[in-house]
């Protein structure tokens, strides 16, 4: 295999997070990413799932460093992001662009979608005089089934979907090689999400574009992804190839997952058998010894409360973490 | 079957600065006794409105017209304390987010208690014991000690719980979910989702709910009504709507979910999906024909003029299309 475009090793991001109030309140540390590794492919799609919490979006700012790692390395075709200058790390940064889940809330009001899709580009290509930008933003415009004639409206007057167009718009205007989608379409209606997904989906094969692809929604992760991790409080439960970790997903982590998601088909959704999880996921700020999982887990022992599993390769590249798999 | 509640001929208009939304256009429908249904449609179509307009909680700009009677007793325009009677008590509504119907600074005890010593006259003694086993009905632990507790103490899927305990407590003939688990991790959703299925099973509450989620449709509902553009544009059997849909938009909305069962195709290719084009239209001006005309892969001619009427097929499927009829 070729060496991966991106990857991440042992990523560790931890914040400080006061539980008592006052100037000397007792403060904990909160680990949202806690040791996470995998490998991305150029043209590849992670899907990156897992409940509120389990430090989705975390990971995927850390990747950017809009968030600061507290460990680990993330390597970018070869070279260490958590290192380099600001210079460099500016210029990587053309390469790895990402996308939210609020549309309307990651553009500027104040500015036209002409001026918002272009803004990267005044920063990366500097020499571009301003017929060339127009066009440039126009044939984005187009690509991403935008009208360009809308090039001089604002954010407000464009529904959901179409604003989502623009945040991708302003992502693959200066021709990144990754995109970290972070929840682009959980705020978008079914019959529009599928307009996106099948966007992201073409842009992926004309460009060869690598995603990473962080949603709650097990279903549209399936979808998109070529391989698919499970996170749980800030861990990596399973990681494997799309069918093989949806068609015989081996963490009980994973398998609970995957059964709670209703299925809109009546007669599957009735006869199904729900693996029931008992309890709330735990704070993340007072995790359970050992294996994170223990506490909802239907198969925990004692062993699970003393050790941690690490996250083991199981033949097919499914790599998974528990103690009795 | 008798009607518990039936929605006749409604229009729901808000004024806003920019002009009249018309957010519900000639809707009807109706809801029979212990039968469960869900709405769905696309975000915008007037779901929430209709239901917020029966229990009176139309913001102050929204104006409704036409008829919608609970047991017969017609509820717009209902007086106040009229309307307090039957609201909470005969029908109950739950919502996305449970802090929009419990007091943040109330003890959940007091909250409980209240109601039922007003509305169904039982002492202090009574409504608590009675509220304690609500609470412990919906699987809160610990609930003798819980029941004094504020709502902020108790976590996003308890507190669900506690707000579906507090719709229960005077056993309604009606209750309206408003996207009772949107808000919720899909483990903590499917204890929800469990919770529901099985109070519906011993308690005779007809289930109004309202989702965007077409698998929590699936298997909770009897019945199933699709929205679009503030009408009803489908309604039938919820196997019908699932396996045999007729309107053009409802055919759109199931071909666009992506399946966790995969899509059957097998291989490393992804299959593209099958997406509805355009959007839904704007509100603000009157729309002539089908609402869904813009969007339609099968629309001609006639349905920019004429708005094509919900037509009965059988088994109480109708659809509103031109080019659905019975068959
Ligand atoms: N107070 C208001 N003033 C003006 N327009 C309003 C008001 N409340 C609701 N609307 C409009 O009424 C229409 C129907 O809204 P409604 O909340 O019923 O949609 P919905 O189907 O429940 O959508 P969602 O799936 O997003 O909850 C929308 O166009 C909405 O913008
Ligand atoms: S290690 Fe133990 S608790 Fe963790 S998933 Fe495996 S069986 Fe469950
Ligand atoms: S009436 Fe015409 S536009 Fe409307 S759904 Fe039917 S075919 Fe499509
Ligand atoms: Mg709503």
């Amino acid at each position: 295999m070729s060496a991966p475009l991106l990857s991440v090793k042992e990523l560790h991001t931890h914040f400080s997070v006061r539980v008592s109030k006052g100037l000397f309140g007792e403060r904990r540390p909160l680990r949202a990413v806690d040791g996470v590794s995998f490998d991305l492919a150029a043209g590849e799609t992670l899907g990156v799932v897992g409940e509120s919490g389990c430090g989705k979006s975390t990971l995927g700012r850390s990747i950017l460093r809009l968030i600061e790692p507290t460990g680990g390395e993330v390597l970018w075709q070869g070279s260490d992001l958590m290192h380099v200058d600001r210079h460099t790390m500016r210029n990587h940064r053309r390469d790895i662009q990402i996308i939210f889940q609020d549309p309307l809330a990651s553009l500027d009001p104040r500015m036209t979608i002409g001026e918002i899709i272009a803004e990267p580009l005044k920063t990366f290509e500097r020499s571009l005089n301003k017929t060339q930008l127009r066009d440039r933003v126009r044939a984005m415009m187009d690509k991403v089934g935008l009208l360009p004639q809308m090039i001089n409206r604002y954010p407000h007057e464009f529904s959901g979907g179409q604003c989502q167009r623009i945040g991708i718009a302003r992502a693959m205007i200066v021709e990144p090689r990754l995109i970290v989608c972070d929840e682009p379409v959980s705020a978008l209606d079914v019959s529009i999400q599928a307009q996106i997904i099948n966007l992201l989906m073409d842009l992926q094969r004309d460009y060869g574009l690598a995603l990473i692809f962080i949603s709650h929604d097990l279903s549209v992760v399936r979808h998109i992804g070529h391989r698919i991790m499970v996170l749980y409080l800030g861990q990596a439960m399973e990681v494997a190839e799309r069918d093989a970790l949806f068609d015989r997903p081996l963490h009980p982590y994973t398998q609970a997952l995957i059964s709670a998601v209703p299925l809109p088909d009546p007669d599957k959704e009735r006869a199904k058998q729900r693996i029931m999880l008992s309890g709330d996921l735990p704070s993340p700020l007072d995790p359970p010894s050992g294996c994170v999982f223990r506490t909802r887990c239907p198969k925990a022992t004692d062993l699970c409360a003393q050790s941690r599993p690490s996250l083991d390769d199981r033949g097919g590249n499914q790599s998974v973490a528990c103690h009795y798999v | 079957m008798t009607a518990v509640l039936d929605i006749d001929d409604l229009n729901i208009r808000f004024s806003t600065p920019e002009g009249t939304v018309n957010a519900v256009n000639g809707l009807s429908l109706s809801v029979s006794a212990g039968e469960s249904v869900g709405i769905v449609g696309e975000s915008g179509s007037g779901k929430s409105q209709v239901f917020l307009s029966t229990m009176g909680l139309l913001a102050k700009n929204g104006r409704a017209k036409g008829s919608t009677r609970f047991h017969g007793e017609e509820l717009l325009g209902l007086k106040a304390d009229r309307l307090n009677a039957i609201r909470g008590v005969r029908m109950a509504m739950i919502f996305q987010d449970p802090m929009t119907s419990l007091n943040p600074y109330l003890r959940i005890s007091r909250q409980m208690t209240e109601v039922l010593m007003e509305h169904k006259g039982l002492s202090r003694a009574e409504a608590r014991s009675r509220s304690i086993r609500m609470l412990e009905r919906v699987g809160i632990p610990e609930a003798a000690k819980r029941v004094d507790m504020y709502p902020h103490e108790f976590s996003g899927g308890m507190r669900q719980r506690v707000m579906i305990a507090m719709a229960l407590l005077c056993e309604p003939d009606l209750i309206i979910a408003d996207e009772p688990t949107t808000a919720l991790d899909v483990t903590i959703q499917a204890q929800i989702l469990d919770l529901l299925s099985e109070l519906r099973g011993d308690t005779n509450s007809a289930v109004v709910l309202i989702t965007h989620d077409l698998g929590v449709v699936a298997g909770l509902c009897d019945r199933v009504v699709v929205m679009y553009a503030g009408r009803v544009v489908e309604t039938g059997l919820v196997r019908d709507i699932f396996y045999s849909p007729r309107h053009p938009y409802t055919v759109g909305l199931l071909e666009s979910i992506p399946r966790l069962e995969g899509d059957g195709e097998g291989g490393a290719e992804h299959p593209r999906l099958k997406a509805i084009d355009g959007q839904p239209p704007n509100l603000q001006s009157e729309i002539a024909g089908c609402a869904f005309a813009p969007r339609c892969p099968r629309v001609e001619e006639r349905c920019q003029q004429e708005r094509p009427d919900l037509i009965g097929l059988d088994n109480g499927h109708a659809c509103a299309c031109h080019k659905v009829g019975p068959t």
